[in-house]
């Protein structure tokens, strides 16, 4: 599968051979990388006079588990848009196994804020999956063994196999939103960013959801990130933490940033970290003092922020 | 009904359905079908302008609906679709009725116009007809897989590289063609019917997009078919047919689904 994977890239992208040797090192429990996965360095976005992300930095390495936090309106959504290459107007520098995002499409999947399917569309969820590897293409589609090939593994890394020839608009949210990561697994991309992927899912499609995305890395050497309001199905995979705040971004390992006092300060609203036989869980903090009364941090500005780093 | 006259008009009805079952299936996926009105309705007083001109119509109608669809793709771009072409259809028309009241013998042309004059196609219409067709049918297979990615999930084809902006007007310009091409012979009326009907029927009864492409381009054909004939026995207008036997397909699709489901569901309950 990986000679494959890699006679399959050397096809599109020539100069590529260094940085699938991270695939490999990364599949294959070892020491790795030579070369991040993503390099985001003082990447700054304007629309307008509106500053909506200023001087971010951070790096991925292959295989981690990268969470993206803030409040609403924080610039989250943008950092994501900024790294397929679909944000008007950034500045600074983006690479993607060191190409820019425009160049690097094939090695980035990107799964979008919660879709609205119209129940009518005549697609089943494996059409959904072949457009992943082949819907930019032009002429008409012939028959290829490798592409089915690359839509059965794509159903089958989310589990969707049971109800691949379902149609997408009738399936539940849960069984959608695996449709979508399969979509964007087609391709067999080293980078998968994920918008708000747990939204509006249970418990249970939640945590299931979870355990998939951590089973990625750990088996396909896919890095990870993915923002979400609703962290504690992430908790126990997250290997770091990059949080917005006020257009700013700081990087930090789980323990330092999930914590009462910085994750308050960065939502501007009072939050509690309970830790409990094992496991860390975050919930609003109605019994603490409300923000009119404690001085945190106004979002806008960003003057006090505290900057934590690994 | 199969007499040398009749000839070009089977032709002519034959490429034509072909055409407009095939991209009716993306102006139904990109939930298009009003600016699949507005295109129609807004150019036909383009071709009574070329006829005031003394051109040939179908100039008139290309530059009508060229007017349209760069309008279109341009209000689109600021916001809502449906304004856009609710626009885009109040802008042509006003232009049209002021080029139809500098003339006064528009009478019978328009009604042809609005309604179609299927049984009354020549040789001379057939040409433009087939060129516009091949054109139309080439750009379809050739964007093909963009243009359903992009219609049905326009979410995720940006991140593919795939512009709205470029596919919403390499869209506009293939409806555009089609409308042009379809108007003169089937009429505005009956254009908006061809694209819309067959498409919508045959996505609500397959899930399979080549399934439901091929079900389309065939019940277009089909009921072009069943239209002329019918028209050709009682003498009634083509554009009553085509319309009927247009809405009658659909509702009976959904109908179907809505049983089938039902049925689904009951037999699901009783063996769990």
């Amino acid at each position: 599968m990986i000679q494959q994977r890699n006679g399959e890239r050397r096809v599109h992208m020539p100069k590529f051979e260094e940085s699938s040797k991270v695939a490999l090192a990364a599949d294959v429990p070892g020491p790795a990388t030579e070369q991040p996965l993503l390099a985001v360095d003082d990447l700054t976005v304007k629309i307008g006079t509106r500053v909506l992300l200023q001087g971010v930095s951070f790096t991925l390495s292959p295989g981690e588990f990268c969470g993206l936090i803030g409040e609403n309106g924080a610039g989250k959504t943008t950092l994501l848009r900024s790294l397929v290459g679909t944000q008007p107007s950034p500045h600074g520098c983006v690479k993607v196994c060191g190409f820019p995002p425009s160049r690097a499409r094939g090695m980035v999947g990107y799964v979008p804020q919660k879709i609205n399917f119209a129940p009518d569309l005549p697609l089943r969820v494996c059409d959904l999956v072949q457009l992943g590897c082949d819907g930019h293409r032009l002429g008409p589609r012939w028959f290829s063994r490798k592409s089915s090939e690359a839509v059965s593994r794509a159903l089958a890394a989310v589990g969707a196999e049971q109800f691949a020839k379902q149609r997408i608009g009738e399936l539940s949210g849960g069984q959608q939103q695996r449709a979508v990561i399969a979509h964007a697994l087609a391709r067999q991309p080293r980078l998968l960013l994920l918008d708000e992927p747990l939204a509006n899912l249970d418990f249970k499609s939640a945590n299931e959801l979870a355990r998939l995305l951590g089973h990625l890395t750990r088996e396909h050497g896919i890095a990870v990130l993915i923002t979400a309001h609703d962290m504690n199905p992430l908790l126990s995979l997250m290997d770091r933490v990059v949080y917005l705040a006020g257009g700013r971004a700081a990087c930090g390992s789980v323990e330092e940033v999930i914590q009462s006092e910085s994750l308050s300060r960065l939502y501007g609203y009072p939050v509690a970290v309970i830790k409990h036989s094992g496991r860390i869980m975050i919930v609003p903090d109605t019994e603490g003092p409300q923000p009119d009364e404690a001085c945190y941090m106004e979002p806008s500005n960003g003057r006090n922020r505290e900057r934590i780093t690994k | 009904m199969f007499q040398s006259f009749m000839l070009h008009t089977w032709i002519a009805s034959t490429i034509i359905a072909l055409v407009a079952g095939t991209l009716g299936f993306f102006v139904v996926l990109r939930r298009s079908a009003f600016a699949a009105h507005a295109l129609p309705i807004g150019s036909f007083p383009g071709a009574a302008a070329a006829v005031l001109l003394g051109i040939q119509p179908l100039w008139g109608l290309l530059a009508f609906v060229a007017v349209g669809v760069v309008l279109l793709q341009q209000l689109q771009r600021l916001g809502r679709r449906d304004v856009a072409a609710g626009l885009v259809l109040v802008t042509l028309m006003a232009l049209g009725s002021l080029l139809l009241s500098m003339t006064h013998s528009y009478g019978p042309g328009v009604f042809a116009l609005l309604f179609g004059e299927v049984l009354g196609v020549s040789a001379a219409d057939l040409l433009p007809v087939a060129i516009i067709s091949a054109v139309v049918i080439f750009g379809v297979i050739s964007l093909y897989r963009p243009l359903l990615l992009q219609s049905a999930f326009p979410e995720l084809a940006v991140p593919r590289g795939l512009r709205p902006g470029v596919m919403d007007l390499l869209f506009l310009v293939l409806l555009g063609l089609v409308v042009a091409m379809a108007l003169p012979v089937v009429g505005t009326l009956l254009v908006f019917s061809l694209l819309v009907a067959p498409a919508a029927t045959a996505q609500s009864l397959s899930a399979n997009p080549i399934r439901a492409l091929s079900l389309s381009i065939l019940l277009s054909l089909g009921m072009m078919w069943l239209s002329i004939v019918l028209s050709f026995w009682t003498n009634w207008p083509i554009g009553f047919f085509i319309g009927a036997i247009g809405a009658t397909l659909f509702s009976s699709a959904r109908i179907f689904r809505y049983l089938r489901d039902r049925f689904n569901s009951r037999s699901a309950m009783v063996t769990p």
